[in-house]
């Protein structure tokens, strides 16, 4: 479990305040103890200071993964964030995008959002914004990015896309080996 | 008689002074004469070793003993005499002993070695001469006079038809030849640096070629901007130049990128930096996005228009139930048979200009 690097911190932060804006604070600044990121094997793992202080007792070699894995670094240093990821990201998520429920497996199965199984979308959503997904009963299914913005998406036509899919629950069958 | 005895006496003296050349043991030692080595597996005095003055007197003479039988088994041995001095052959010894310096390490492979051995290729020898049809003759195949043979063989190379037709056909051979020995030189070299593990750079001399591609170029650009004092960190920069991918100039230099660790901050610490590297991304100045601010006009002026139009509709109710002077704005030409007849007015039918 390493301390990541002072860029590495910086993209990582860039990537959630995408998602989450100003309530990155919240990740770190929490009421009921310490949570801080810690990187193993280009992997970041979101892990409270209680935590980490037991995984340390574990040999290196032997640890597989501790917390809450957030995402990885790709190769180029690009920071991806992972489905995993979504139960801290949902609850803060100013954006969100819900899907009526003819729409919810094609969302699952890994394809975008189109605009007629949009079923709300939050007000004044930019373009090009990380929105979490709901189904219409507010369950998170996943996160993306906006294609279009609120204002966009009235005039746009049935099969346009209205969120480009970067991930969702059914990761943790479709690729359950790589996850982690 | 008085001569001998005093003779006799001082012979005895003598005889006093050293010890019989005779050593009694219980058992026999063990010799190997080859490495001068005698073994006593005779018990020690454990009494004399013990006692602080014995101990030594003791020692000095179970040496003695031991050597002294050592030396008489060399003595069995058949002696020479080699410039007034007596010499002996010893035999080949018979204890093995452990070699001083470690077992050599196999030679490192080298990376066609290497390559070959995971693909299971073998290599099989070839011979040195080769049957040639056309000479009629056995040729070598390397070594000496093979570059005769060749001449001979080679004595005209055709020109092919895509080629120049001014191309010398012989420098060409000989200069694809010189390649591929500076080549193989340079594996050679590779190969040793491989296997001691010394860190070369990726990049060796600059192009010199007019052929090179536009990635070794880029490499060269930024090998060559790094190359000044402060490792190009002042050196200005092209509009619209590429940075470097990854770590950019240093990961060509061998040694480079080895970095201390940093130390683990503490947790107070370490929330403090990242609560400030949020604020700091949080606090950029935010770009003017045109598209942003276009949509955002376009919403506003849209807003404005479903406005207008829900305050026009009762007006326009209005004016069709009362009927007649509504201002028609169409620059058109009134058409028949479109307009509403009106019986109470003055002159019936369609206005007519």
């Amino acid at each position: 479990m390493k301390v990541l690097s002072e860029e590495r911190t910086r993209a990582l932060f860039e990537k959630l305040t995408k998602y989450i804006g100003v309530n990155v604070k919240l990740l770190i600044d929490r009421p009921d103890g310490t949570y801080c990121f810690r990187e193993k094997k280009d992997r970041v793992y979101y892990i409270s200071e209680r935590l980490l202080q037991l995984a340390q007792t574990v040999k290196p070699d032997h640890l597989i993964s501790a917390g809450t894995c957030f995402g990885k670094f790709t190769k180029t240093n690009k920071f991806r964030l992972h489905i995993t990821a979504l139960t801290y990201i949902a609850p803060y998520a100013p954006y969100k995008i819900w899907v009526k429920p003819s729409a919810e497996q094609q969302f699952l199965y890994g394809n975008h959002v189109i605009k007629s199984g949009l079923g709300r979308i939050t007000e004044n959503t930019p373009k090009h914004q990380g929105v979490v997904i709901n189904t219409m009963s507010d369950i998170p299914i996943g996160f993306g990015v906006t294609a279009r913005s609120t204002t966009e998406c009235r005039h746009a036509d049935p099969l346009a896309t209205i969120a480009f899919h970067q991930a969702d629950i059914g990761e943790y069958i479709r690729s359950e080996d790589t996850l982690v | 008689m008085d001569i001998v005895n005093e003779i006799l006496e001082k012979e005895q003296k003598k005889a006093e002074k050293y010890k019989p050349i005779t050593v009694e043991k219980h058992l026999e030692l063990e010799f190997d004469i080859g490495t001068l080595l005698a073994s006593d597996t005779n018990d020690l005095d454990i009494k004399s070793l013990k006692s602080d003055s014995q101990r030594d007197s003791y020692l000095n003479t179970l040496a003695r003993d031991n050597t002294q039988l050592l030396l008489n088994k060399i003595w069995e041995l058949p002696t020479e005499r080699i410039d007034e001095a007596i010499v002996v052959k010893l035999p080949q010894p018979k204890t093995v002993l452990p070699r001083s310096k470690p077992v050599p390490k196999p030679k490192p492979l080298t990376k066609w070695q290497e390559f070959a051995k995971a693909k299971g290729i073998t290599k099989n020898k070839k011979d040195k001469v080769k049957w040639d049809e056309q000479l009629q003759k056995w040729v070598p195949l390397y070594g000496f006079r093979k570059a005769v043979a060749e001449k001979e063989k080679q004595w005209l190379i055709e020109v092919p038809q895509h080629l120049d037709p001014m191309v010398d056909m012989f420098e060409k051979k000989a200069m694809e030849k010189s390649e591929k020995v500076a080549k193989n030189e340079l594996q050679r070299l590779k190969n040793i640096a491989r296997a001691k593990k010394v860190n070369i750079p990726r990049v060796g001399l600059p192009v010199t070629s007019d052929k090179a591609n536009a990635a070794q170029l880029s490499t060269a650009a930024i090998v060559a901007k790094a190359s000044t004092a402060s490792l190009g960190k002042f050196q200005d920069k092209l509009p619209k130049e590429k940075e470097a991918r990854g770590k950019g100039v240093h990961e060509l230099i061998p040694g480079k990128d080895r970095k201390r660790k940093a130390p683990i901050p503490t947790p107070q610490a370490e929330k403090q930096n990242n609560l400030n590297l949020i604020d700091k991304i949080l606090n950029k100045r935010p770009k003017i996005d045109m598209e942003k601010a276009v949509s955002k006009h376009i919403h506003e002026e849209q807003i404005q228009r479903s406005e207008e139009k829900k305050t026009m509709k009762p007006l326009k109710g209005k004016r069709k139930t009362k009927g007649g002077n509504a201002t028609n704005f169409s620059a058109k030409k009134p058409k028949a048979g479109k307009g509403q007849r009106n019986p109470n007015k003055k002159n019936p039918g369609r206005k007519r200009r």
